[in-house]
Parts: structure tokens; C-alpha cells; sequence
């Protein structure tokens, strides 16, 4: 054991910490930012691609698979460095965030696709038969089962997007890796330096995934109703709140 | 009521309705029986084109469901008159089909307030009301999952009842269910035939289409073999393929020990 912490040098710690928490800051904003933003642009897509517009669906198509088949680095590249050329300058956060944003958000498309593709036919028929036009369908119908389906690949996501945020590092945004990097070029700590932000990432993300499990024995449950709910036993977890009661 | 006119549809190769005609007058009922793969559920879904046709025409109180394009193939009318049509024409279905996370009086609200865009005070009223009527008044805020296939099932038939439709069809609805649970189902059905709703019953219970229906109508490979009142058609059918398929369905259910074709669960009114 002692060999092991032989290896530490906790000298400096104290004055550079607050650099590491503040760069685990700004992977967690980033984390945050992107996972908010594709979810939304994700579920655009994911509706682009079952639509019966053929152009549409042949663009969002087109988009999905030029973001999963080309590296989200190559993408972050292009943004930070290329798009100056054509007068487009972002500072390095946003640059990060827009990178990982069209990347995730062409994976989550394809997360909600599946979702939506797994709601049993019986239901869409049944909703055909009640006279339900496609939009009030995929509303009501489609999209509260979808959501519960897809829960657990979603979380799964958000915790990969955590670490991934790191590639941002390679368009100097100060992260939670990058902030290190200084650090121990300077100190030469390596060996600390990058233990510790081992250990930062570990802190956080266990957490998060012991979150998703958690998710996932619920999602499994079935659709339990919440006793004492709302006199009309209220849409529970994923309804459309409001869409009956 | 409803009219067919020469509905042909196939899948792929497999021609499933052969130039098949029927007409189905307000308030009657109309069983239609024969073996699997007769066509029976596929001529039902075109009803209310859940299946679209190859050709011939479909009318819902004298409105053609289709409208017919240069090359001669059935078109459907633009989208919204078709959901239109088919919110006049309920349906119910084998695997109930119930929406799994609303509960059962949400389940019968849900498309008189969204597609017919009434008010939710009056839904509500009639949706509770026809939960009384199908026996379910203690289920109002049970999940599908919480009641039993009998149950659900008629949840599904109030359901469809919610848009006051001016025809009912049903598929194969007792055949997912538990043999103590028919009755119950098949109680309901009754009692809407006996207030004169109009019904296409595809079915497999013959006690029912015998007590019920107005008349029965034998299919088998996609053509209407024979039709008649339900006297005719059980005692004394003029086909072949109607003499043997009624023949070994008594004789399955004789193995079963039942007494004729009528399931014991099920009091006779």
C-alpha cells in the first residue's frame, strides 16, 4: 500500500483544486447544455424520420448518418477551426457545445425512433380507429409509451455525453481534462493530477448511473398508478399532464 | 348502413377478399363465422381502412369511403374525412388495445375530447355512465394492467361507444380471452344489440351468433359463401363448406364437454 502513495504528491493540491473543480464545472454546464439541446433536436429529427414527407425524411436521414459515421472530434474540428474561414467565429465553449450537440442529437434521434417504432401496433390502430390523425397520435398515444421505453438508453447516453464533453478539450475549452492538462504541465504531477480527475469524473458519474438504474427498475415496473393521485387518477409519469383528468 | 361493393384486397400473392359484397342495414346484426384465414378481421379493418382495398368501394351511410383516381385504383379522400368516418364506425379489437398509461375512464375520454373536441365536463358524464353500463363503475381509475382481460375488454367497448358511433365492429373479441371471461364480454354485446346498435360481429362463439345476429354470413378464402338468418344457417345450411365447418365446430365442442356451440359461462336471456 505504501508504494502506492509513495507515487502522490499532494504538494500544491490546495492551490490547484479550485482550477480542477472549476474546470468539472464547466464539464457538468456542458453536459447539461448539450443533453438539453438534443433532446429537443433529437426528438425533431427522430419525428423528421417517420413522417411521410419523403424529402424530409430522406434530409434528416441524410443527417444522422454523416453525424454517427464521421468522428464527433472531426465535427468539433470543423466547427472551431473551418467555419472561421467562412466568417463564422464561435468562442471555444460554444463551439464545444454545438459540436457535441449535432453529434448527440443524431443519437438520440435514433434513441426516440426506436422508441417510437416500439409502441405496439395495436395501439396505433386503435387510435386510427377512434379517428386520431397522425399528429394527435403521436401526441397522446405514441410518444408518452415511447418515453418510457427509452429512458434507459437515454440515461445511458448522458452519462457517456458526460465523459465525452472531453473532447472539447481539443477546441481549448477549459474542462474538466483540459484545466488538468495545465495544471500538470506546469507541476509535473501527473500521476495526482490525473488520478484525481479520475476520481472526479468517478464521483459524479457513479452517482448518475446508480440514477439511471434506478430509472430503469421503475420504467420495468409498469404503469403503476399513483395512489391518492388527482380525482381522475391523473396521466401519471410521461403523460402529457393535463391530456385528460 | 354500411355497403361493400366488389372489395378485392390482397396481400402480396395472397388474395384475402375476392370481389366481396355486403350490406349491413341500421340496427342489424351481422355475425360473420368461418375458419381462420377466411378474410374475416381483414374485411373488417377495410370497413374503417385500417387496411386499404385494392378495388371496389366502401360506403358509410351512403358516403363512399374512397374516391377513385385516373388509373382506376381506390384512393382514399383526403385524410380527414376518413378519420372522420371512421370516429362514426367504433371498433373493437382481440387484443383489447387499451392505452396502457391512462386509466379506464381516461381510456373513454380521450378521443370524444381530442378528436370531436367536446367538453370534458360532458365526456366525463357519459364516459362514467357507460363504465356503469359495462359492469366496471368500481374501475374508474384502474389501469389497464389492474383489470383482467374481461375487463379490459369492455373498457374498450365503452371506449369505442364514447364517440357515439353509428356502427360498432368487432373483432374476434372474446378470442384472447379466458374461458370465464367470455360471458361477461359476450353480456355486454348483447345488450347493445338488443338497444339496436348496428354490429359486425366477427366471431367464433356460434351461441352468440345464433342468439344475436340479425343474420350470419359464412366466409372462407376471401369469398362470402353464404348468408342467412341464423335458423337457416345452423340447422339447415345449403353449403358444403358451411355443413362442414359448423360440423367441426360442434365437435370440438362436444370434446370440451360443452352442451352445443353456446360456452356454460354464458347465462341466455
Amino acid at each position: 500500500m505504501k508504494g502506492i502513495w509513495a507515487l502522490f504528491d499532494f504538494r500544491g493540491v490546495p492551490e490547484y483544486l479550485p482550477d480542477l473543480l472549476k474546470g468539472a464545472a464547466i464539464t457538468i454546464e456542458m453536459t447539461f447544455t448539450v443533453m438539453a439541446i438534443s433532446l429537443v433536436l433529437g426528438l425533431i429529427v427522430a419525428l423528421a424520420r417517420v413522417t411521410r414527407l419523403r424529402p424530409v425524411r430522406a434530409a434528416a436521414t441524410f443527417y444522422v448518418e454523416v453525424m454517427r459515421g464521421t468522428p464527433c472530434l472531426l465535427q468539433l474540428f470543423y466547427i472551431y477551426f473551418v467555419l472561421p474561414a467562412f466568417g463564422i467565429r464561435l468562442a471555444a465553449f460554444t463551439a464545444g457545445v454545438i459540436g457535441l450537440t449535432v453529434n448527440y442529437a443524431a443519437y438520440m434521434s435514433e434513441v426516440y425512433r426506436a422508441g417510437i417504432q416500439a409502441v405496439a401496433k395495436g395501439q396505433l390502430e386503435a387510435a386510427q380507429a377512434l379517428g386520431m390523425s397522425r399528429s394527435l397520435m403521436m401526441r397522446l398515444i405514441i410518444l408518452p409509451q415511447a418515453i418510457r421505453i427509452i429512458v434507459p438508453p437515454l440515461g445511458n447516453h448522458f452519462i457517456s455525453l458526460f465523459k465525452d464533453t472531453s473532447l472539447a478539450s481539443i477546441v481549448t475549452v477549459k474542462e474538466l481534462i483540459f484545466a488538468g492538462q495545465i495544471i500538470a504541465a506546469t507541476n509535473f504531477q501527473y500521476f495526482t493530477i490525473f488520478t484525481l480527475i479520475g476520481a472526479i469524473y468517478l464521483m459524479i458519474s457513479y452517482p448518475g448511473s446508480l440514477g439511471v438504474q434506478y430509472l430503469e427498475r421503475r420504467m420495468k415496473i409498469g404503469y403503476r398508478p399513483r395512489r391518492g393521485a388527482a380525482p381522475a387518477g391523473g396521466p401519471t409519469r410521461g403523460a402529457p399532464q393535463g391530456a385528460v383528468s | 348502413m354500411i355497403r361493400l361493393e366488389k372489395i378485392n384486397k390482397s396481400f402480396g400473392r395472397l388474395r384475402v377478399l375476392r370481389d366481396v359484397s355486403l350490406e349491413v342495414q341500421r340496427g342489424e346484426v351481422v355475425c360473420v363465422i368461418g375458419p381462420s384465414g377466411a378474410g374475416k378481421s381483414t374485411l373488417l379493418r377495410c370497413i374503417n381502412h385500417l387496411e386499404g382495398i385494392d378495388s371496389g368501394t366502401i360506403y358509410i351511410e351512403g358516403t363512399p369511403v374512397y374516391r377513385f383516381t385516373r388509373d382506376g385504383r381506390p384512393m382514399v379522400d383526403p385524410d380527414h374525412r376518413i378519420e372522420e368516418l371512421r370516429s362514426q364506425v367504433g371498433m373493437v379489437f382481440q387484443s383489447f388495445n387499451l392505452f396502457p398509461h391512462f386509466t379506464a375512464l381516461e381510456n373513454i375520454m380521450m378521443a370524444p375530447i381530442h378528436v370531436r373536441r367536446e367538453s370534458r365536463d360532458d365526456v366525463r358524464r357519459r364516459a362514467l355512465a357507460l363504465l356503469v353500463k359495462v359492469g366496471l363503475s368500481d374501475k374508474v381509475h384502474a389501469y389497464p394492467h389492474e383489470l383482467s382481460g374481461g375487463q379490459q375488454q369492455r373498457v374498450a367497448i365503452a371506449r369505442a361507444l364514447a364517440m357515439q358511433p353509428k356502427a360498432m365492429l368487432f373483432d374476434e373479441v372474446t378470442s384472447a380471452l379466458d374461458p370465464e371471461l367470455i360471458g361477461e364480454v359476450l353480456r355486454v354485446m348483447r345488450q347493445l344489440a338488443a338497444e339496436g346498435m348496428t354490429m359486425v360481429v366477427v366471431t367464433h362463439e356460434m351461441g352468440f351468433a345464433r342468439d344475436v345476429a340479425d343474420r350470419v354470413i359464412f366466409m372462407a378464402d376471401g369469398v362470402v359463401v353464404e348468408e342467412g338468418s341464423p335458423q337457416q344457417m345452423f340447422s339447415a345450411p345449403k353449403n358444403d363448406r358451411t355443413r362442414q365447418f359448423l360440423q367441426s365446430i360442434l365437435e370440438r365442442n362436444a370434446e370440451l364437454g360443452d352442451e352445443a356451440a353456446t360456452p356454460p359461462s354464458e347465462p341466455r336471456p
